[in-house]
């Protein structure tokens, strides 16, 4: 990180059900109406109630990527917490707690404990996450903030529940405020501001955003974590925006309805994570065939089967990749952070438009269901649309052939409803007119012919889509490849690294299929040493980029406990690599949750 | 029996050419399956329907090839999956007449799932299943109509399974019209089809269409001397436990008919705010206008 930024990380640790969300969320609002760049990654398990919940929450006034390596305060909930993540503080951090419950551990050099007597302060409320709000007062007092600036905060959380509850929490936080000036030391740096308030998303709400901004009117899913959260944003927003949203009885019904959607002309979208994925295989395959664009979206969590269903990885690659029977044309995507999840939606429905096949898009739970700031003059809600050869009004004569042979491979799409264009799509293989060659009427060469028609349609895409590109010295000690989501972690090791003298350039890989060859063939060769930085055992994009290039790389770093990177981690296992010690590296994660 | 009409073909080949398909029938020559072609036809040649307004979606098996053999705006789909494509058809375009063409073991058996639901939400559609109480394009296999202890080539020594009843099965999963035809009674299951098509709702026609070749048991001859129309009888349509009374008899007298009919619950597409106006869905102009995009962001300030 460069000299003179503000860079600070907070942690809120406790039981499901303790109230995490909101002082969490008070919190995050505090600081985007700052103008802070804000990086939250809430660590939980697949309860209701009980269990450990740990939200991180890292804050800057520049740009930052990840939620960070260490925490400067740390709000302990429980004793859980306490005793799990003491050991994260960094000297000169605050530990916030209740004394009354919690017993402090053996805290590292230069942290500050922080007790609260919190009946005393609490003035014997029956509230029983009263606790959240004194210690969101100590909280503001530490951070060197106005008590105004919580107190506006509050209003804005609780508003919708009336004067009474603003006015009890008010209280409580002031409690809190004033007894952290009377006991306790603020931090030295006070929190920064930014120029401008920014505004607060989840990854999954960027991709819902993104969708209605494409223009979808048709979304349906089946609840699965970690991607529930696009349903939830399309549901409460679907009246006002007239987006038809349906919660199917499986996940065989989302993609198939999603198909009868698309193919009446509506732009069409679903999201599920890999088990909800298998079940819509056939449906994908069945797209292709018909030739109808859908955008499939895959949030991966730790598999196989039901796997973690609340933690991270990015082992549905080869899922993705083998999603359905057959050659077929689709189009795979995987999105480097929430903003290019909100910008990637519009390109690759313009793309399943143009193409007419369905486009998936692979991303994970770190992405979908952080939380982060984004610059509102970044968020372009007017996209270019972008709909292909659509036939949508006139009248035929007839004669129309759905899938005419062309030049292009793509044939002009009339949508039901439309005088003269009559025709029938099927999955079986069918010839221009529509009609089956599948069984009596089967004919190689007319079978050959349909093949080649849908091949030819994608065929040179990867010419149109800007290729990947290195960021950083092009002739750096390390290349590091990475795709989708571990951009961010990637990017803030590279500068790490140069803190330490290592030269190191990133290689993102955002698009799966087309994928760039040669590209990423001409980047590796001229590399002076490649590592791939991957979510999964098997390292599932070594293989598929050896599949693609035929090339080797020199090292690997991989994660697969189910909780993502940390920057150090891969700097930790660059420069084991770069001593010889190892060329596969498997980083400990030292957060419990 | 009066009225039955045996013959497989009825319709006047010039009236009804409206809604001939590209290509003929490859159905087996005396499959049922004529019978509910050509009475689908001259249901919708008599409804004043034309070839673009419908949408005909089937999965696969035998029934299934009936979207290209008849006029429409067709979608062959996957197997078992055509209700759940029908609804995302109709509910992105609820002013298309929505007609699905099933059998019974696309339907009933690797379809089972989204017969309850689309029953449940009364998607506003015609869901036709030539029920041949066998597994026909596979060649012969058990399926979840044919009868306890039927041999068929996957239970040689005879099923140990509980019979599927549509029917009943349809009423309790809330489906709003509830009829059952018998595909060489081609005047009635014609008639039935109408009322089907112009039922706003989930509409079930259960056709008993004999499969020729693969089912000895459940032929023409069989049904025959058993259908008995509701129609004749002093039935309630309005009576859901004598609904489910008589889809349950089973022996020398089976009938066909409308079952129950549910005036007053809405369909989905009419029950849907987000149709309430604009019309069709597919047809709205897309993406956000400015005001729309800048109430969201207000929202995540």
């Amino acid at each position: 990180m460069s000299s003179g930024q503000f860079d600070f990380a907070l942690a809120i640790g406790g039981a499901a059900g303790q109230g995490i969300a909101t002082p969490g969320n008070v919190l995050a609002r505090l600081f985007t109406h700052r103008g802070l760049r804000l990086n939250a990654y809430n660590a939980f398990q697949s309860i209701i109630r009980g269990g450990h919940i740990f939200l991180t929450m890292r804050i800057s006034d520049q740009e930052i990527y990840t939620h960070g390596d260490h925490l400067d305060m740390l709000l302990c909930l429980n004793q859980d917490t306490m005793t799990r993540h003491l050991g994260l503080m960094r000297s000169g951090g605050s530990v916030i707690f209740d004394s009354d419950k919690i017993k402090p551990g053996e805290s590292p050099e230069g942290v500050q404990l922080c007790p609260l007597p919190i009946k005393a302060l609490s003035n014997k409320s029956r509230n029983k996450v009263i606790q959240n709000t004194i210690a969101l007062g100590v909280s503001t007092y530490l951070m060197g903030l106005d008590f105004d600036a919580l107190g506006n905060s509050l209003k804005l959380q609780f508003g919708r529940k009336g004067d009474a509850v603003i006015e009890e929490n008010t209280t409580a936080a002031r409690a809190g405020y004033d007894y952290a000036a009377e006991h306790f030391e603020a931090y030295p740096v006070p929190v920064a501001t930014g120029p401008k308030h920014l505004a607060l998303w989840t990854g999954n709400e960027a991709m819902a955003m993104g969708g209605a901004a494409a223009g979808v009117k048709f979304y349906t899913a089946y609840p699965m974590s970690p991607a529930t959260g696009v349903l939830h944003w399309m549901a409460q927003n679907a009246r006002e925006l007239g987006i038809m949203v349906r919660q199917a009885e499986d996940e065989i019904a989302v993609a198939n309805m999603a198909i009868g959607a698309a193919h009446v002309g509506a732009r069409a979208m679903c999201a599920t994570s890999g088990g909800g994925f298998a079940l819509m295989t056939e449906a994908i395959g069945a797209a292709a065939m018909m030739e109808i664009p859908v955008v499939f979206i895959n949030v991966q969590r730790a598999g196989p089967s039901t796997g973690v269903p609340t933690k991270t990885e990015q082992g549905d690659l080869w899922q993705v990749l083998g999603a359905s029977q057959g050659d077929f044309e689709r189009l795979i995507v995987a999105p480097t952070n929430a903003l290019d999840s909100f910008n990637i939606i519009p390109d690759l429905f313009n793309l399943c438009d143009r193409y007419q096949c369905p486009g998936i898009v692979i991303t994970d739970l770190l992405i979908a269901e952080g939380t982060f700031s984004v610059d509102p003059d970044d968020l372009d809600f007017q996209p270019k649309i972008d709909r292909g050869e659509l036939i949508t009004s006139g009248e035929g004569n007839g004669e129309y052939l759905r899938y005419a042979i062309t030049e292009s491979g793509v044939s002009p799409r009339a949508l039901p409803g439309l005088e003269g264009f009559v025709h029938v799509v099927a999955t079986d293989e069918h010839d221009q007119d529509g009609v089956l060659i599948s069984d009596e009427f089967t004919n190689p060469h007319k079978r050959r012919r349909m093949v080649e028609k849908r091949a030819r349609k994608i065929a040179n895409l990867a010419d149109q889509i800007a290729p990947p590109t290195l960021e950083g010295a092009a002739d750096a000690d390390v290349t590091l490849i990475g795709w989708g989501s571990t951009y961010g972690v990637i990017k803030e090791a590279v500068a790490q690294l140069a803190d330490k003298g290592v030269t190191a350039n990133h290689l993102p890989i955002r698009w799966i299929v087309p994928f760039h060859v040669q590209a990423v063939t001409d980047i590796v060769n001229n590399a002076k040493r490649t590592i791939i930085v991957e979510n999964s055992f098997s390292g599932q994009f070594y293989r598929y980029l050896r599949s693609e290039t035929g090339l080797t790389i020199d090292g690997h770093i991989r994660k697969y406990d189910g909780e993502p990177f940390m920057p150090h981690h891969v700097v930790d296992g660059v420069l084991e690599q770069l001593a010889g010690k190892t060329n596969h590296f498997v980083p400990i994660q030292e957060i419990m949750v | 029996m009066d009225g039955i009409d045996t013959r497989q073909l009825v319709l006047d080949p010039q009236k009804a050419s409206d809604f001939k398909g590209k290509v003929d029938p490859d159905w087996c020559a005396g499959c049922g399956d004529f019978g509910v072609l050509n009475s689908l036809r001259k249901a919708c040649l008599e409804l004043g329907l034309k070839p673009h307004e419908i949408l005909t979606i089937s999965g696969i098996g035998c029934s299934s090839n009936t979207p290209g053999y008849f006029n429409s705006y067709g979608m062959h789909t996957l197997h078992g999956r055509s209700l759940a494509v029908a609804t995302g058809a109709k509910m992105a375009n609820h002013e298309l007449t929505v007609i699905v063409t099933a059998g019974d073991g696309d339907g009933y058996g690797i379809g089972g799932n989204h017969f309850a639901h689309t029953a449940r939400r009364n998607v506003d559609l015609t869901y036709i299943v030539m029920d041949n109480e066998i597994y026909g394009l596979t060649t012969g296999q058990v399926s979840p109509t044919s009868a306890q202890d039927m041999k068929t080539k996957s239970t040689p020594f005879g099923s140990v399974e509980f019979t599927f009843n549509p029917v009943t099965s349809a009423i309790m999963n809330g489906a709003t019209f509830v009829a059952r035809g018998f595909s060489s009674d081609t005047k009635h299951l014609s008639m039935l089809m109408q009322q089907a098509i112009e039922h706003k709702g989930f509409a079930l026609i259960n056709v008993f269409s004999p499969c020729i070749t693969f089912n000895h048991d459940n032929t023409v001859e069989f049904f025959r001397p058993r259908v008995k129309r509701l129609e004749d009888e002093d039935h309630d349509t309005s009576d859901w436990k004598a609904a489910c009374e008589k889809a349950m008899v089973w022996d020398d007298t089976i009938y066909t008919g409308l079952f129950l009919q549910v005036q007053d619950r809405p369909s989905l597409d009419a029950a849907e705010p987000v149709l309430a106006k604009g019309g069709a869905i597919s047809r709205r102009s897309l993406g956000l206008s400015k005001e729309q995009g800048e109430k969201i962001l207000s929202r995540m300030m």
